[in-house]
């Protein structure tokens, strides 16, 4: 059963048109990928679905709720978390505080005032559990700024998973990863994948194809193929694109 | 575990120490040349400087128009006493009360605005409330501002203090100036106050986190303009008066000058060491000079140009190049996601 479906979605921006009639699926507990060339619309997607912009028509549906329109905050209230292509971390924060301040939990009490803002043992214990899970947890008192590349990367993740989503977008996760990296993140997103469910845009085809259940192709603003791994092989765009040139 | 994970004391070392200093100065300050009201008005500000800079420095909200809010507080102060009911406590509630409200008003305009656009909208509410104070001559008294202010005594049901001479209302505004920073320091320590910083930091990523950031940003405006409008109400009750000029423009901009003077953008303690050095300088290079605020404003464009953390950071940087160990062990790299 689809937990997260996109119905003829449509927006342009002036007399831009960059979605048109994008209609999509995420089946519960699956891994689904959504691949195609730079400037395709991928990320614009992703930014509708989440909340960011409203599209022009067409509707989102969460566990077939009407949720179009809806801001960025109360999407992730439903359980949608995401993570962006471009860091996007709290930077003056510690790792630690990154993935605290994200937490439901902490959320649950932010009108507090008074109290301390992480003294509560399942706080300390929910950061710990998800720096252990992205690696990072030897790093949990470092500046956020103060990370390399990769880690930023991981901590990015880390503060999606901190908002316990029940669906989690990754916008191109491997950006900029080593191939120590990207071998790590895939064994997460592999663990990740039996736990929630998982949306990745991603370049990086061999990566999407070892990991996806089924992958969209959008491209000039559509979705002009869909499919298991095994059948986008044959499909005759694919076949002529990057993908043709796997194995 | 660390600090963070342990949660902060609700009252600090330096927290005492900074409330024992201003308690001895009664004592001393007038053996220095200076003289016993300077006290209160240094503390008035320290409490105003430490309200504005939860938006400033906390929130990162670039308020330039807070002057109005102090006024507000100022002539609510007055009104409460003289139309309602002359009682310490009852007009003081009637300043937070009603700066709080301004805070409101001015909240629901600009709170999905930040950066310059935040800055502007401050600034063209402050004019507009100090335009009123200037026409409204009927409540406000217009120009010649609202008199006969009355400092009130303190009434705790038990016992009633006056507070007549300098030195009582000093001690007066030092326990409100106690029980500020007792409850800022919390609030910048709580869930909400990380939530804030937090949303300083990265807005968007704060929404895609699931928090309301226009509710935040309207909250923690609402917040400081009350405890801005406290300090109001109590100077007020110094000056035996409420005037508009406080309202004014220029008068907003000392607080933004304190605050960033005293290093309020890195350390909680800086908005107070601002309002002391913008006291201290006005006394002090003012004996000499007439032009103190051109001294003073070279100061502050020197500071902002070449330490713009202000006094508290070069202080930070000094308990830095200190105290950090001179040839740190290199460290392992620690097990990443990616390297």
């Amino acid at each position: 059963m689809a937990i997260f479906e996109a119905h003829d979605l449509h927006l342009r921006f002036g007399d831009r048109v960059v979605l048109e009639d994008v209609s999509l699926a995420f089946e519960e507990g699956k891994l689904s990928g959504i691949m195609g060339p730079n400037g395709a619309g991928k990320t614009t997607c992703f930014n509708v679905l989440t909340g960011r912009y409203r599209p022009s028509r067409g509707r989102v549906l969460w566990q077939g709720r009407d949720i179009t329109g809806r801001s960025p905050q109360d999407i992730a209230r439903l359980g949608v978390a995401r993570s962006f292509q471009l860091m996007n971390l709290f930077d003056e924060f510690t790792v630690f505080e990154n993935i605290a301040v994200a937490l439901p939990e902490t959320r649950r009490r932010s009108a507090n005032m008074l109290t301390s803002a992480y003294a509560e043992r399942t706080v300390s214990e929910d950061v710990h559990d998800i720096l252990e899970r992205v690696g990072l947890a030897d790093r949990a008192n470092d500046d956020a700024k103060s990370l390399p590349y990769g880690a930023r990367r991981a901590l990015e993740i880390g503060v999606a998973l901190a908002c316990k989503p029940k669906l989690l977008f990754l916008d191109e996760p491997t950006a900029g990863l080593g191939a120590d990296g990207r071998v790590r993140l895939a064994e997460l997103i592999a663990k990740l994948k039996g736990q929630l469910t998982v949306v990745v845009i991603e370049h990086d085809m061999e990566f999407l194809f070892s990991l996806a259940d089924e992958i969209s192709v959008i491209h000039w603003g559509q979705v002009i193929a869909r499919g298991t791994p095994a059948a986008l092989r044959q499909n005759p765009w694919v076949e002529s694109s990057n993908l043709g040139r796997l194995n | 575990m660390t600090q963070i994970e342990r949660g902060v004391p609700a009252i600090t070392l330096a927290m005492i120490g900074t409330w024992l200093v201003f308690a001895s100065v009664p004592l001393w300050i007038e053996k220095v040349g200076l003289y016993q009201y300077l006290g209160v008005e240094i503390l008035v500000f320290a409490t105003y400087a430490l309200a504005y800079n939860l938006v400033l420095g906390h929130a990162g909200l670039p308020s330039f128009g807070h002057g109005a809010f102090f006024g507000v507080g100022a002539y609510a102060f007055g009104l409460a006493q003289h139309a309602v009911w002359p009682n310490l406590w009852f007009c003081l509630a009637a300043a937070v009360a009603a700066a709080a409200v301004a805070g409101l008003i001015v909240a629901l305009f600009i709170s999905h605005r930040r950066g310059i656009y935040y800055a502007l909208m401050t600034i063209a509410f402050g004019q507009v409330f100090w335009f009123i104070a200037i026409k409204a001559t009927s409540i406000t008294g217009g120009e010649d501002g609202l008199l006969k202010i009355e400092r009130l005594p303190v009434a705790t049901g038990i016992a009633s203090f006056d507070l007549k001479s300098n030195v009582a209302l000093f001690y007066f505004v030092l326990v409100v100036f106690m029980a500020v920073t007792v409850f800022l320091w919390r609030l910048v320590h709580s869930p909400f106050g990380r939530v804030v910083k937090a949303i300083k930091q990265n807005e968007m990523r704060a929404r895609f986190v699931g928090y309301n950031v226009w509710a935040y940003k309207a909250a923690v405006l609402i917040l400081s303009a009350g405890l801005s409008g406290m300090a109001g109400g109590m100077f007020a009750m110094a000056q035996n008066s409420a005037f508009p000029d406080v309202m004014s423009l220029h008068y907003s901009g000392y607080v933004v000058m304190m605050t960033l003077v005293g290093g309020g953008l890195v350390s909680f303690w800086g908005p107070v060491i601002g309002a002391a050095a913008f006291f201290l300088a006005r006394d002090v290079i003012g004996a000499v000079t007439t032009s103190w605020m051109l001294w003073f404003g070279l100061c502050f464009v020197i500071l902002v140009l070449f330490k713009p953390e202000g006094i508290a950071g070069l202080f930070q940087g000094y308990m830095r190049s200190h105290t950090a160990p001179k040839n740190p062990a290199p460290q392992p790299a620690p097990p990443s996601l990616a390297r």
